[in-house]
């Protein structure tokens, strides 16, 4: 954690004179530099930072921001959430252009534009009253996206007495369908799913990222005990389709 | 503040210039058991927690105020209503009894009991919840905004309601069950940037609205389980409609398209017809000849489906019949080649939305050369400046102009720029309404704008990549802002964006004293931007605030203001709670709301969102856990 935090320090960043809030920090990631390969990726993961934790990261991360207001960072950011002030269903819908373009000609279609249109999708979990939309396209790995899960549904989760020290952490743990990516609420076990494009439902953690973004359709936070006699996971569907 | 706890009374929400949020005059008469018939007047009843009531008015004064109603009745702006309120009570009273459009811009300002205690005699309500912001995932989903409270106050109090028009509301299924079954004169419902229902509401709404004229779904958040998807269009009942207006493009379900043709067929009075993505172009050329009086079309995919078969002659014949045509829309998944098929009506267009039409400006062109008479336009950037150009060029009666960006992000390449945008402000001078989404932006092109389109009511500029100074002298963006509202005298709406320090808001503070509504994102240096603003723009009604280094001092100079003001939002910037509870301390009749992400985070000192409002009813009771009233 700690060298993923020296990364940041050297990272240009825009920054507000007077080093003031940043853009809104839904997700406190060490981003890391050179490419991994995806399992490696989910090893990594999950060991998410309490709360705690990410509020230092985040309050060094507003620090840093003071450099040089009036340049603009060398690199692509993280997209703030909400901006461009563009609704959702205008993003969701070019991208669905764009498929149905390719499927109906042979037209190029533009390559930048698939890759940077949205991708939102519906998130429900178990016992919580609301569904929530997020933009898969706005994080870069699994552990950006688990932290968002995280704060998103804790609030359901602690349900009135927060503060709890329980809070939410991930885990890995073996179950009946070999080993698996559990966000853990509260104390029970939750393990994130996803519906692919097939409509299946599977365990999300298996393949690369950006294939899963590709083929996500909506997401379910379930119970850990109801994963048991799930779809098998996409490497075994892979094999069975052989 | 004790004026305010006598005369607060029950002041609506006024949507235009905002009168005096409390006046001397303005003492609530309660009249107990009346109904809209300018019958008996009987004893005033007291409103609960009114002290004594007094005699009733003598006899003259009965006659009086019989004859104010009538002639009162022919007021319709709701401006004029709202001062002739104003006048005395005898006035006050006369009013509320004939005011038949009920707007309230702020679901939370006032209850449904005190609105309908107020006016006896609504046929129409239009009611506003979520503020703006909350179309970009800045709202967690579930803080509010219900329409089920105002619902059952209305079913009891106007059973003889007529229309409904909700914007950011939560409407669920059932509300519109209920709704259908309450009213039985029930004509034109209007749902914009709404969710919370499917197509099962829509389904009861068909069935037993029998004398439904509109049903306008515009952008709302229309949820379905992919299993419950209910086939709503076949619900309308088989005899002839008296529908006016179906629109329904933002319903992303497939929908039974002989239903449609059929419904369309036994509707005569069919006048606009929205439909969404998934009806093809041979489908749309049925509808279209089915309904030739169509004026306003959303032709849906605007594309042949699947072993569809179609030329262009064929299509253009299809629009050369639509006489009546003005205003198109849709082009959800344009084949651009089919595109020439409107040009038969492109004179008469007052109205083209092509805000989803990925095409170039070489596929604009032949079409938009031909729309002389262009008072509205919704474009993508795809047309590049090249586009504009055209437009500009083409379009000399274009009042407002809107183009959104095909990648909607901030490191894009954008496609359009100050180029373009100098071209519409030579072309389009009688330009009132702007939004403009791009990458690359110049002062000299926004001081252009200001002086070739004086006529500007609503300039919103959103340079997409944060923080980014005029690309050409590297300059923050502040003059061409400056002069945005120096020059445009009419400016009621103003977006900002790029690199911009306090001196544009020194500027906004001092020539924009009619700005009613401000967007401010990622600009300012320090809390003397937020005084500027609160001290010098007196017409402020609204303001959005997001990522910029506001603090409580530039909160705190607002108090003199925020009771006349609708709302206020700030989030991610650099508030405490100590500031915003100092605030809700010193103004009793203001909500003040702390937004968290969970609930943790309203405990610490930051404050990550505020949306603070004022009302008449104090903290509302149905907060969920991630709110926190102060």
């Amino acid at each position: 954690m700690a060298s993923g935090l020296m990364l940041e320090e050297t990272e240009l960043r825009l920054g507000l004179p007077g080093g003031g809030a940043g853009e809104l920090a839904e997700v406190a990631v060490i981003r890391s530099s050179g490419k991994r390969g995806f399992l490696e990726t989910i090893d990594l993961k999950l060991k998410l930072q309490t709360p705690a934790e990410s509020k230092e990261s985040e309050s060094t991360e507003q620090g840093n921001k003071a450099t040089d207001p009036h340049e603009k960072p060398p690199a692509p950011k993280e997209q703030a959430v909400g901006w461009p002030p563009v609704r959702s269903f205008r993003k969701n819908i070019l991208n669905v252009q764009q498929q149905s373009e390719s499927k109906n000609k042979e037209e190029q279609s533009d390559k930048a534009a698939a890759a940077a249109a949205a991708a939102f999708v519906k998130v429900s979990m178990d016992g919580a009253p609301y569904l929530r939309k997020v933009d898969l396209k706005t994080y870069k790995s699994y552990q950006e996206l688990s932290t968002a899960l995280q704060k998103m549904f804790s609030s359901f989760a602690t349900s009135g007495n927060y503060g709890s020290e329980q809070g939410v952490s991930v885990r890995d743990f073996m179950n009946g369908a070999g080993k698996v990516t559990a966000l853990v609420i509260n104390g029970s076990e939750y393990v994130t799913t996803y519906e692919d494009k097939d409509g299946d439902w599977m365990l999300v953690g298996d393949v690369p990222w950006e294939m899963f973004v590709d083929s996500c359709k909506r997401l379910r936070v379930m119970k850990g005990s109801e994963v048991v006699g799930l779809a098998p996971t996409a490497m075994e569907k892979r094999k069975n389709r052989g | 503040m004790a004026r305010v706890e006598e005369t607060g009374g029950d002041r609506e929400e006024n949507k235009e210039e905002e009168t005096s949020w409390w006046s001397p005059e303005a003492v609530e008469g309660g009249r107990v058991g009346e109904g809209p018939s300018r019958g008996s007047r009987g004893g005033r009843g007291g409103d609960g927690g009114r002290p004594d009531t007094p005699p009733p008015p003598p006899y003259s004064d009965q006659v009086l105020e019989n004859v104010l109603e009538n002639v009162l009745q022919f007021l319709v702006c709701r401006r004029d209503r709202n001062a002739a309120s104003l006048v005395c009570r005898s006035w006050y009273r006369a009013e509320a009894q004939t005011r038949r459009e009920l707007s309230v811009g702020n679901c939370y300002a006032v209850s449904p009991a005190r609105v309908v205690r107020r006016f006896r005699c609504a046929r129409a309500l239009v009611l506003k919840g979520r503020p703006r912001f909350a179309d970009f995932n800045l709202f967690p989903l579930g803080w509010g905004a219900r329409f089920s409270p105002w619902l059952a106050a209305m079913a009891t109090a106007y059973p003889w309601l007529e229309r409904v028009c909700l914007k950011r509301m939560t409407v669920s299924d059932s509300d519109l069950a209920f709704l259908a079954r309450s009213f039985p004169s029930f004509r034109d419902l209007t749902l914009i940037c709404c969710d919370g229902f499917g197509t099962a509401g829509l389904a009861v709404i068909a069935v037993l609205c029998r004398n439904l004229r509109i049903l306008d779904l515009i952008e709302n958040d229309v949820e379905d389980e992919e299993e419950e998807v209910i086939d709503w269009i076949s619900r309308f009942p088989e005899t002839t409609t008296s529908l006016e207006s179906l629109s329904f493009e933002c319903v992303n379900c497939p929908v039974n398209f002989s239903a449609l043709e059929a419904l369309v067929a036994r509707s005569p009075s069919l006048r606009r017809l929205r439909v969404n993505q998934n009806v093809s172009l041979g489908q749309l050329r049925r509808l279209m000849a089915r309904a030739p009086h169509l004026t306003h079309l959303g032709t849906g995919s605007f594309r042949p489906g699947i072993a569809e078969d179609l030329n262009v002659a064929d299509l253009e014949q299809a629009f050369v019949s639509s006489k009546s045509l003005i205003c198109l829309s849709g082009f959800r998944e344009v084949a651009p080649e089919h595109l020439p098929a409107i040009l038969p009506v492109c004179a008469n267009l007052v109205s083209l939305n092509l805000s989803y039409a990925v095409i170039t400006a070489e596929q604009l062109k032949p079409v938009i050369l031909k729309c002389n008479n262009l008072r509205t336009f919704w474009v993508l950037d795809t047309v590049g400046d090249e586009g504009l150009l055209a437009v500009a060029k083409a379009c000399k009666n274009l009042h407002e102009l809107r183009v959104f960006p095909f990648e909607a992000t901030e490191d894009s390449e954008g496609s359009v720029s100050d180029v373009g945008l100098v071209a519409i402000s030579n072309g389009c001078r009688k330009l009132q309404s702007i939004l403009f989404f791009c990458q690359r932006m110049t002062n000299s092109a926004v001081v252009a704008m200001s002086k070739n389109c004086q006529d500007l009511v609503v300039f919103r500029l959103c340079i997409m990549g944060r923080h980014r100074p005029d690309h050409i002298t590297r300059e923050p963006m502040d003059e061409g802002f400056g002069a945005i509202v120096m020059n445009c005298k009419k400016l009621t709406r103003l977006a900002v964006s790029g690199l911009l320090t306090d001196k544009v808001f020194k500027y906004i503070a001092t020539h924009g004293k009619s700005i009613r509504t401000l967007s401010v994102a990622f600009a300012g240096d320090s809390d003397l931007s937020l005084k500027y603003v609160l001290e010098g723009c007196h017409s402020l009604q609204k303001l959005e605030i997001r990522d910029s280094p506001f603090g409580d001092v530039g909160l705190l100079s607002g108090i003199h203001h925020y009771y006349n003001m609708r709302f206020l939002w700030m989030s991610s910037c650099m508030l405490t709670l100590s500031g915003c509870k100092e605030v809700a301390q010193k103004m009793p009749n203001l909500v003040v709301e702390v937004i968290g992400d969970r609930p943790k985070d309203l405990d610490s000192d930051t404050v990550e969102k505020l949306y603070l409002y004022r009302s008449l009813e104090g903290p509302r009771d149905d907060v969920p856990l991630f709110v926190n009233i102060l």
